[in-house]
């Protein structure tokens, strides 16, 4: 997005999409008149940029709730490619695989290429963990990384933490980060000033979904509260297959739908999994994101494209 | 894209086969079944003499595991209509639970005729 342009029919679009959504498009304080279009021709503001998120892609996944799970996979993967402008990268928020089984995981690493994005950042869902423990994941995707597959990076301006909470599962618990975890999160945030925009991404909610079927992570308050004091929080979640939204205070959150297969609303059915829809009703409930960052704004735009 | 699908597919029945070939080469084993159902285990508490096979079997669309909470049995992921078997040959108290679905739990209590 360049500012030179003025306001294009593209950046018309964008800013639709930043209401359309739903949110609040808020400016922060005092930034409003400086980015008045002649100011910002005057004074290039920093660099926009979009990332995109795909979630729970479940490789191998061959269940009557979607034949061609594959198929879905390679039309989210059109989708991203097809994005203007290019995503500067992709973030996935877990269950790469359904079943973990041999192959999966370079199937999907690889397939993603055909994105045309160069970088994936990945977290773990249960699925891609609870065969071996996380071995192979944290062989393929955290290998030289301190932790247990948690990392944090930096990109324009906005600082990126990838939590993983599907590393303890115990009988009768819910998705868990750990004390290492959480301590490693206050270490790595407490330099940042509270002005820096923070997105977090991880594979179940930090927020409470829906205890009844393990949609929330135990120990998440923790983690939120040491993010407490900036401006700006996105938080980017899987494991439910359908979109979710919810503000409290500077933090949204989000949850993605699946590129495999829905999930039933929380409540709606006997127990969570694979939900059958009519065909023709299916792409519309499978989908990926693109989330933009723009300087001077509060929020992050988060727009859901579904693969109908 | 086809030769990513040949690819998963192999796999699939590369795994399929072990499993077949974990088992000894004989009928489906005598004892109770541990229907899974709804994310559930349907005998959540089954109480067996020593020597019996349980055998758990996975109606669901999504992969569950029955796993020791103690490391004393894990069985690979089950997909839909696999099943696994395990003997219990000491008395005492399993308990089991799905390393996919935690809130699923369960018990198998061993105990010695009387």
């Amino acid at each position: 997005m360049s500012d030179q342009r003025g306001v294009d029919r593209r950046r018309f679009l964008q800013c639709m999409a930043w209401t359309g959504t739903g949110l609040v498009w808020s400016v922060a304080g005092g930034v409003l008149s400086s980015r008045a279009i002649g100011a910002a021709e005057a004074q290039p503001a920093p660099a926009a940029f979009s990332f995109a998120q795909i979630s729970d892609t479940h490789i191998g996944f061959k269940g009557a709730a979607n034949p061609d799970a594959m198929g879905t996979f390679e039309a989210a993967i059109a989708r991203i490619k097809a994005l203007d402008p290019r995503p500067a990268f992709l973030i996935h928020t877990g269950d790469i695989t359904h079943g973990q089984k041999a192959g999966a995981f370079d199937l999907a690493s690889e397939a993603l290429k055909g994105t045309g994005v160069d970088r994936t950042f990945y977290v773990p869902g249960e699925h891609d963990v609870f065969a071996d423990g996380g071995t192979e994941y944290l062989n393929r995707f955290a290998a030289g990384r301190p932790g247990r597959g948690w990392q944090s990076f930096d990109y324009g301006g906005v600082h990126f933490v990838g939590l993983v909470n599907v590393l303890t599962y115990k009988a009768g618990g819910l998705g868990s980060l750990g004390a290492e975890q959480l301590e490693w999160l206050e270490r790595d945030v407490a330099g940042l000033a509270s002005s820096t925009p923070v997105v977090v991404f991880a594979h179940v909610p930090l927020w409470t979904v829906y205890p009844q079927w393990g949609w929330v992570t135990d120990d998440a308050t923790q983690a939120l509260a040491y993010l407490k004091r900036f401006g700006s929080v996105t938080v980017l979640n899987g494991h439910i297959h359908q979109i979710m939204q919810k503000v409290e205070g500077n933090v949204t959150f989000h949850t993605a739908r699946s590129t495999a297969f829905p999930q039933p609303a929380p409540g709606a059915a006997p127990a969570p999994g694979p939900l059958k829809v009519p065909v023709e009703e299916l792409r519309g409930m499978l989908g990926v994101r693109e989330v933009t960052y723009a300087p001077g704004k509060d929020r992050l735009a988060v727009v859901d494209a579904s693969l109908a | 894209m086809s030769p990513w699908r040949r690819i998963t597919l192999a796999g699939t029945m590369m795994a399929a086969l072990l499993l077949v070939s974990a088992g000894p080469a004989r009928p489906q084993p005598e004892g109770p079944r541990v229907e899974i159902k709804a994310h559930g285990f349907g005998s959540a508490e089954l109480t067996v003499r020593p020597g019996t096979t349980v055998t758990w079997i996975n109606h669901d669309d999504d992969p569950h595991t029955v796993t020791s909470t103690q490391n004393i049995f894990r069985s690979p992921g089950l997909d839909t209509d696999e099943t696994y078997s395990y003997t219990f040959t000491k008395p005492g108290t399993y308990e089991y639970f799905c390393t996919l679905h935690p809130l699923m739990t369960g018990k198998v209590v061993v105990r010695s005729e009387s």
